[in-house]
């Protein structure tokens, strides 16, 4: 009896350390972010791009959507800080409504996409049985033409999702559903990788032992541990869902004329190159930046959250 | 391992046949009509009865089985009549698979485009892969060094900015500002290679795109070889190896370098359907028919046959070197155990 | 030592397959031999150059950035492909950039007045031209015409059926008269074997092509033998067509063609196509320039080439939904039975039609390309003055039209209600994917914003909204909007079957399996009739009345909106001559044997 009410004291003891431990585990990683000067630069950056895209359009006073086209294609001047388009409309404004949607898109896509990349990763790492299958179907995924899926389910789903949520809602979900059924194969392939070769460490092997059930082995073991590398393709996600978004527009697809979005936007103002060429840099130089930020930051979780490095 | 292969081969048969089936029942429910390019002056009258004659209303079945049978069997009996210049049984009767845009064989079309793939695409690709490497060993081996932080960044920005973007650029720089290179890409031209001037046409009207693709398929990749090699340098073996006295070079090269190499080599494998499935953008852009011009002016002319082909073979690819990358990195990786 | 067997034999597996890669790469490049060069090309023909200077003016190219795939036009129609197959093959007769028939392979345009048309204008007889050759040096006859209609009407892939209606028997009298008779009365005769949709083919390579070997023939759909001024050399499907000059060509003895080669290049978009002419200076000609005029106008100062317009029928304009699309009604949405709760009150689609600033809309996506109109059919002799008020925006009597009418904001949103069903004013708009519809898109949403009406936009891919796909709702024939915008033209400077399209028999429905040119569902006793009597009808002058009749009957009904008249846009380099207008009417290649390079 002394025995246990012992053990008991030992394991609260160690509850409170290691719930210490748990907090300065963040703490330290934080830390070890801050160290890494490409991250924290890219935080910078991606803060007062989602400021100037979230909040941006509530000061600005001139309207993304007025047009007029007397002051067609002009070049940027004091009144339009990034001059105008082909029917007048500033620019800029139009840059930071644009940033509103592709960066609402690329955050929405990203999380369709990692949700279920992460878990098809985990299942099929884990459960061999079911390995071969997934995998297979992993293939096929890839394998799919994305053009023709997104024409027959813009063809599919565009009118009823227009009347359930309205034009911009509908195409949002729309969007956003198509880039994230075709970008979650990367993210599981990785996740089953780390999953494989986790599932032969000891401490899977010990859980087994002692009779853990898998799905708490799952839970409190697997996951945590591949938290590392689901991180790092939440934030390459965020990269590829803003560019594919931009390349579904840059082929006319995607949102429609009176919604800019930045591939949008690229897309109308490439034929204008050589007459209002800020018109084509604004856009693609903030594509590139957001990210570029998104990039270093996944760069800088990964050394952060990889504990050789942390020790050093 | 040669039980694994097998497997996985005869698993791929399957997988294909689904992938198709797959493939074929989206592009039966995508609308498109193959008419719809004609002059508005054609009646709906004459527009139905071509597409009656295309075989647009067949059952989707029949339509499909057909075109498999076409895709299994008829199209490698032809290939192999082709090279090694034999004829296999009633050549005469054999129907093969006819795109509808251009009425002639669609597997035809694609061996027409693969030169100019393969010429932009595919060096892109290799020259991708002898920047990316030695970027990435130097890049981790000096981590945080001047090297490295110039390269990161340069890297970073490769990888983040669209390649559409960059060809845009590319072109108003150097072919409007500067006019040093030709703005579209053409494929009449035949590389005389004992003639300075013609292979330096094609150099030059090769350079921006090659350039433009190459500088992010590095990027890409020498970021993960950078990973990679980090992931590695930081191991004991690394340090037993240095405290046996081993010189710096052997280290890196004999040890290192080879553990790292292979996922970039895995990688690589995943990569290279990509250089047939195209820079669709890239090739708008530089206005280089490749597959990737001619997928994407498959589908906006519904041109059903031509898309299913192309997205099969595409397909095709894709499933083979998944099996060589994960091949290979059993091979190369004694911890991975495929049994 | 297993793992290094496996790894050796994927080694081997590898580099058999790259060598097997540029096997194929060799075989493909070695097909033809020079490139663009100034000499004689390796013809495969006979006949020697009997001492023209017909072939030595270089290389001429031409930007098509929609590039053909097929050189066969009788099986495919679309522009691209009939331009290409332009300069191999020849009508009997073309039109010029005025539309006046011109004889081409015909010795003379049969009348009524030369007996080459019957009094009772059941009949037309042509009469060829005696010495023409085929490229291959054969003779070119009467039979090769006759041949050209048994192929298209007895080829369902045939896309150029349409030219051949109501022909009944297509004769070779003797080798140089050919005889097509009609099954009713034929005012204008002029369809089956005009212009270049409707091109003579060669009898002795078709002949085993017809019906259902039509698509087995790929040599000869990729490499027809013509009359014209070039032959196919090397063709690249939806990529590069390579042209040598004809040495047979009828021209040959007066030095044409002047140029020896072309080359039509295909691919990327009209901009790019228009730097490469007007700013680059890499190619002579840019074909279907739908550019932004600005943009144009500043690639044009550069000073290398020029823009030119071609003026014909086509005019962009707003269709009308007669009938009721409102999705409620589930299959009966926009059939022919119900109607629209307001686009057919006069005051709703007149206020629509006053609202529009048509020269606002030309100028942003036209330039000088287009011209503001107000009639379906714009171009003299038959254009009506009936309509000009809509030349001039005026959207306070637009307002006023509305307001008198009954449609007031009852609730003060900005947007009026339909006084009969309380519902506000709402449009849903649709046309095809480009940049300048929806430019125009969002200026006439502003338009009606001005006078109460509220606008949704919709953009849908060309290749669905043009196509015939019955089970899409996005079809512009199924018109489940209430309007939509599109260009549409007539195939001939004759608008009798252009007009025919807003008779009652063309009204589109569902049970028509959605055939028909009727796209507002327009329905008029009056209007038939009228038309009715156009068919019958051969003098001139009593036909240019019933056309500008027709088109004011249909216009002040308020069926459809027209905004502007639209010209093909194309532009040359300063070097290329001899192009004159530009013809909006027929191949803009026809007189492409006339064309040389200056200096």
């Amino acid at each position: 009896m002394a025995t246990t009410r012992e053990g008991v004291e030992e394991t609260q003891d160690q509850t409170i350390e290691s719930s210490d431990k748990y907090r300065s585990l963040w703490a330290d990683v934080w830390r070890q972010f801050r160290r890494h000067k490409g991250a924290m630069v890219g935080l910078v950056l991606l803060t007062i791009i989602m400021f100037g895209s979230f909040i941006g359009p509530l000061i600005y006073p001139l309207d993304p959507f007025a047009i007029d086209t007397s002051q067609a294609s002009l070049s940027p001047s004091l009144d339009h800080p990034m001059g105008t388009d082909n029917l007048g409309r500033d620019v800029m404004a139009r840059v930071m409504v644009g940033g509103r949607i592709s960066l609402s898109v690329g955050i929405a896509a990203m999380i369709v996409g990692v949700v279920i990349g992460t878990a098809v990763g985990i299942i099929s790492g884990f459960f061999s049985k079911l390995d071969g299958i997934l995998m297979r179907g992993t293939d096929m995924f890839l394998a799919l033409p994305i053009l023709p899926l997104l024409l027959v389910i813009i063809m599919l789903f565009r009118d009823p999702l227009r009347e359930a949520f309205g034009p911009e809602l509908g195409i949002f979900i729309l969007v956003v559903t198509i880039i994230g059924i075709t970008s979650w194969m990367q993210t599981a392939r990785v996740v089953r990788g780390d999953v494989l070769a986790l599932k032969e460490q000891e401490f899977v092997l010990a859980a087994h032992s002692i009779g853990s059930r898998k799905r708490s082995v799952v839970f409190r073991h697997i996951f945590p541990n591949v938290l590392s590398p689901v991180m790092v393709a939440a934030a390459l996600g965020v990269a590829i869902a803003i560019i594919t978004e931009s390349a579904l527009s840059f082929l006319g697809l995607g949102f429609p004329s009176d919604f800019p979005t930045w591939g949008r936007l690229l897309f109308d103002a490439q034929g204008y190159i050589t007459i209002t060429p800020m018109r084509v840099l604004w856009p693609g130089i903030l594509i590139s930046l957001t990210v570029i930020s998104v990039n270093f930051i996944g760069d800088g979780l990964r050394d952060a959250l990889d504990p050789k490095l942390r020790s050093q | 391992m040669g039980r694994y292969i097998i497997r996985r081969v005869l698993f791929a048969i399957p997988t294909l046949i689904a992938i198709s089936f797959v493939i074929f029942a989206i592009l039966d429910l995508a609308p498109g009509d193959p008419t719809a390019s004609l002059p508005l002056t054609i009646p709906p009258e004459d527009r139905e009865k071509i597409r009656e004659a295309l075989g647009f209303n067949d059952p989707f079945l029949v339509s499909w089985l057909k075109w498999l049978y076409q895709m299994m069997i008829v199209e490698p009996i032809f290939l192999i009549e082709q090279m090694f210049n034999i004829t296999i049984g009633d050549g005469e009767n054999r129907v093969r698979i006819i795109s509808w845009s251009s009425r002639a064989p669609a597997v035809d079309t694609i061996i027409e485009r693969i030169p100019q793939t393969l010429w932009v695409l595919g060096l892109a690709f290799i020259l991708g892969i002898m920047i990316a490497i030695p970027v990435g060993v130097i890049s981790a081996y000096k981590q945080y060094s001047v090297f490295d932080n110039v390269g990161t960044f340069v890297t970073m920005v490769g990888y983040s900015v669209p390649t559409f973007f960059t060809g845009l650029l590319a072109i108003v720089i150097f072919s409007v500002w500067l006019g040093w290179f030709p703005s579209f890409y053409d494929t009449t031209h035949v590389v005389d290679w004992t003639s300075w001037e013609s292979i330096w046409f094609q150099i030059k009207q090769m350079i921006m795109p090659v350039a433009v693709l190459a500088l992010f398929n590095a990027a890409a990749l020498s970021r993960f070889t950078r990973s990679s090699m980090l992931d590695n340098l930081n191991e004991d073996y690394v340090r037993t190896a240095r405290s046996k006295g081993l010189n710096e070079n052997k280290v890196l090269v004999t040890h290192v370098l080879r553990n790292s190499l292979i996922p970039v080599v895995t990688l690589i494998a995943l990569q290279i359907p990509g250089v047939f499935a195209g820079a669709i953008i890239t090739e708008q852009i530089f206005r280089i028919n490749g597959l990737g011009q001619l997928l994407i002016s498959a589908i906006q002319g519904a041109d059903v046959p031509m898309v299913q082909t192309l997205t099969f073979l595409f397909a095709v690819l894709i499933v083979i070197f998944n099996l060589v990358a994960d091949v290979t990195y059993g091979l190369l990786d004694p911890r991975i155990r495929y049994d | 030592m297993k793992r290094t067997k496996w790894l050796s034999l994927f080694a081997v597996l590898a580099l058999v397959l790259a060598a097997c890669g540029d096997g194929d790469d060799g075989a493909a490049d070695t097909t033809e031999g020079a490139t663009a060069t100034t000499e004689a090309p390796t013809a495969t023909t006979e006949a020697p150059d009997e001492g023209g200077t017909a072939g030595q003016g270089g290389e001429l190219t031409l930007l098509q950035w929609q590039a053909p795939s097929t050189l066969n036009p009788l099986l495919s129609g679309g522009t691209k492909e009939l331009l290409a197959a332009s300069l191999i093959l020849d009508p009997l007769a073309e039109y010029d950039p005025d539309g006046n028939l011109v004889a081409t392979l015909a010795a003379e345009i049969p009348t009524v007045d030369n007996g080459g048309v019957a009094e009772d204008l059941m009949s037309i007889t042509w009469t060829l031209k005696d010495d023409v050759l085929w490229s291959d040096g054969s003779a070119f006859t009467a039979d090769d015409v006759v041949f050209t209609w048994e192929y298209c009407t007895n080829t369902p892939d045939c896309t150029q059926s349409t030219f051949f209606t109501g022909v009944t028997s297509v004769e070779a009298v003797d080798a140089t008269h050919v005889l097509v008779t009609f099954d009713a009365l034929t005012p204008f005769p002029y369809n089956a074997f005009v212009t270049f949709q409707s091109p003579i083919i060669q009898k002795a390579q078709f002949e085993d092509c017809v019906g259902a070997d039509a698509t087995a023939c790929t040599d000869a759909n990729f490499g027809p033998i013509g009359t014209g001024a070039y032959m196919v050399n090397d063709f690249k499907v939806n990529d590069t067509v390579l042209y040598d000059y004809n040495p047979n060509f009828r021209g040959a003895a007066d030095g044409k063609p002047f140029f020896g080669t072309v080359l039509i290049k295909g691919g990327g978009d009209a901009e790019a196509s228009a730097r490469s002419v007007l700013v680059l200076g890499e190619a002579d000609y840019g074909w279907n320039l739908q550019v932004d005029p600005i943009v144009l106008a500043d690639m044009e100062a550069t000073g290398l080439g020029i823009v030119k317009a071609g003026f014909a029928s086509s005019v962009e304009r707003i269709m009308v939904n007669q009938t009721d699309p409102n999705p409620d009604l589930g299959d009966q949405r926009s059939e022919p039975g119900t109607v629209h709760p307001f686009l057919t009150d006069p005051a709703v689609y007149q206020a629509l039609s006053m609202a529009i600033n048509r020269q606002e809309l030309v100028d942003v996506g036209y330039g000088f390309a287009g011209s503001p109109t107000c009639n379906v059919w714009p171009g003299a002799p038959y254009a009506s003055t009936a309509n000009d008020a809509c030349l001039t925006q005026d959207i306070d009597g637009a307002n006023a039209l509305l307001d008198a009418a009954g449609y007031a904001d009852t609730d003060g949103d900005g947007i009026r209600e339909d006084p009969d069903t309380g519902d506000p004013l709402f449009l849903l708009y649709q046309t095809s994917t480009n940049a300048v519809r929806q430019s125009n898109q969002d200026l006439v949403k502003s338009y009606w914003a001005q006078i109460g009406v509220d606008t949704e936009l919709k953009n849908i891919d060309a290749s669905v909204f043009f196509g015939g796909d019955q089970a899409s709702p996005d079809t512009y024939q199924v018109f489940y909007s209430d309007v939509e915008m599109y260009t549409n033209n007539s195939g001939s400077p004759d608008p009798q079957t252009y007009m025919a399209n807003w008779t009652t028999a063309q009204v589109i429905s569902p049970s028509t399996n959605f055939g028909g040119g009727n796209i507002p569902r327009y329905s008029n006793a009056e209007y038939d009739a009228l038309h009715e009597e156009l068919t019958t009808t051969g003098e001139l002058d009593r036909r240019i009345e019933i056309i500008k009749a027709l088109n004011d009957l249909v216009i002040q009904a308020g069926a459809m909106i027209p905004l502007i008249y639209r010209a093909d846009v194309s532009a040359f380099a300063n070097s290329i001559e001899g192009v004159g207008t530009l013809n909006g009417w027929d191949s803009e290649y026809w007189n492409v044997e006339d064309w040389t390079r200056s200096g």
